[in-house]
């Protein structure tokens, strides 16, 4: 057989996700968390926080969430059904500096847990600030020429 | 007695006089449950590390191993080891205080077979008389070194394999003592059918598999059915699958003799399983705990165990290559007296 024709092969028969089920989940798990969120929100605006406090609270009380879940190995679990539902909101982020700082403690606290905390975050925060420094130049010379 | 190019038979007597399985949790509950010598509990088994556990697995399957045999450390002449970490911590750590002289193998998942094979032929030159072949996987170990955290929450794909907390050690002997002799066997070649995907080890690892085997059924000039059992070592239900289609091309059908004991390990209905089991240790152990218990009480007679073994690191992947893949066969058979 030649190597294209297995690899055709290959595509054939290795099972494919169930996509039908695989987005409505991810999409109610994560419209959920999302609603937990406005919720969070909300409650601290009842209690006077300024409007950006407010929201950075919520970020705050979500990664906690995420950390002792990931912690007591439940947000693999629910990670496991709800995919990209709790990837995209920033418990994904949290439950990806948390999940190898925890793994690498045999390593020791410098190079295991801090050295190899950022080893799935790092590229979101590198392209992150990267991209934030594009934008804002594209922006300061448009309302440079804009006036 | 070389036949062709990595195709032998053995012309001395090559008895299995002692083996051994070890099994983590997961396995524990598996359908082997009743055949394993020593479980494990948890995921550290009393140590500091993972890397460690498995250390202590390879070691205690090799003591249980010399212990059913009645001998020691100081009678085995050689050991011929390997795991799937880099350098092969696993074994070095594991078998550090047995101090038998060492030969150190990575065959990835392909190591019991691979080690088995490569004992019989030291014991075959009579240089060697007493032998252990060992190999272990665990599946926090491995998951560290080739995949992700433990606890990151990702979606596993439906043709990944579960990596198998297992360890087995068989002890050759060269003498007509026992009932299983290794009788021949076959040095797989690295076969790469450009498949990249990491998740999809069976589909990487069938063409091996097919080589191996239509290569020793040739010059053997043997068929399927001259065989109770064709047993690959992890294909997972993909990979077997690939692997009848492939054999299919060449005319042989081995689909009624064929098992695979990435398919054999767990039970079927856990879904963290996907493809089935695969790890050094998911063949050791079916082939320990199972298969030469069958052949020692005469249920199995005559078994090929074709373990195979994806040749990639986690760099090669991240470089774009294609997973190169190994199959190494042998040939053993249940009887009363050697002949």
């Amino acid at each position: 057989m030649e190597k294209k024709e297995y690899l055709n092969l290959v595509k054939k028969i290795s099972p494919k996700a169930n996509i039908k089920k695989t987005f409505l989940c991810s999409f109610f798990i994560g419209g959920l968390i999302c609603a937990f969120g406005e919720a969070l929100r909300q409650f601290f605006l009842y209690f006077r926080f300024e409007e950006e406090d407010a929201g950075a609270m919520v970020s705050f009380v979500l990664i906690i969430i995420t950390a002792i879940l990931t912690g007591f190995g439940i947000f693999r679990k629910i990670a496991n059904i709800a995919g990209a539902g709790t990837f995209v909101p920033i418990t994904g982020f949290a439950n990806a500096v948390v999940s190898p700082a925890l793994e690498f403690k045999t390593e020791g606290f410098i190079l295991g847990v801090a050295a190899k905390m950022f080893v799935i975050a790092g590229p979101v925060i590198v392209y992150g600030i990267f991209a934030s420094i594009v934008y804002g130049a594209i922006f300061y010379f448009v309302k440079l020429i804009g006036g | 007695m070389k036949l062709k190019r990595g195709i032998f038979h053995f012309k001395t007597p090559i008895c299995v006089s002692g083996f051994a399985a070890v099994a983590g949790q997961k396995e524990s509950k598996g359908p082997l449950k009743d055949d394993v010598d020593v479980f494990l509990k948890g995921r550290f088994f009393g140590e500091k590390s993972f890397e460690k556990a498995e250390s202590k697995m390879q070691q205690i399957a090799v003591i249980k191993a010399m212990q059913k045999a009645n001998l020691t450390a100081d009678e085995i002449d050689a050991i011929f080891a390997g795991d799937l970490l880099n350098q092969c911590i696993g074994t070095n750590y594991g078998l550090r205080e047995l101090e038998i002289p060492f030969v150190g193998l990575y065959g990835a998942c392909s190591t019991m077979a691979e080690s088995i094979l490569v004992a019989s032929t030291f014991i075959e030159t009579g240089l060697v008389k007493k032998t252990i072949s060992v190999t272990s996987s665990h599946f926090c170990a491995a998951e560290r070194q080739f995949r992700f955290p433990l606890e990151y929450g990702g979606q596993r794909k439906r043709t990944a394999q579960w990596t198998a907390t297992a360890a087995g050690a068989v002890l050759l002997e060269s003498g007509n003592k026992k009932k299983i002799y290794v009788k021949s066997g076959c040095l797989g070649k690295i076969i790469d059918f450009g498949v990249k995907d990491i998740s999809n080890m069976g589909a990487a690892m069938a063409p091996a598999a097919s080589d191996t085997i239509i290569r020793f059924l040739e010059e053997t000039k043997t068929t399927c059915n001259d065989y109770d059992l064709i047993l690959t070592g992890d294909l997972g239900r993909v990979g077997s699958d690939l692997l009848y289609e492939l054999l299919d091309q060449k005319g042989v059908n081995i689909r009624a003799k064929h098992k695979d004991c990435g398919l054999l390990i767990y039970d079927r209905n856990d879904k963290d399983i996907n493809s089935g089991g695969s790890g050094a240790g998911c063949s050791a152990l079916v082939f320990c705990a199972n298969i030469l218990k069958q052949l020692e009480e005469g249920i199995l007679k005559k078994v090929l165990f074709v373990a195979t073994g994806a040749l990639m690191s986690k760099r090669s992947n991240q470089q774009g290559e294609s997973i190169p893949a190994v199959a190494h066969l042998i040939y053993l058979k249940g009887e009363e007296k050697w002949n």
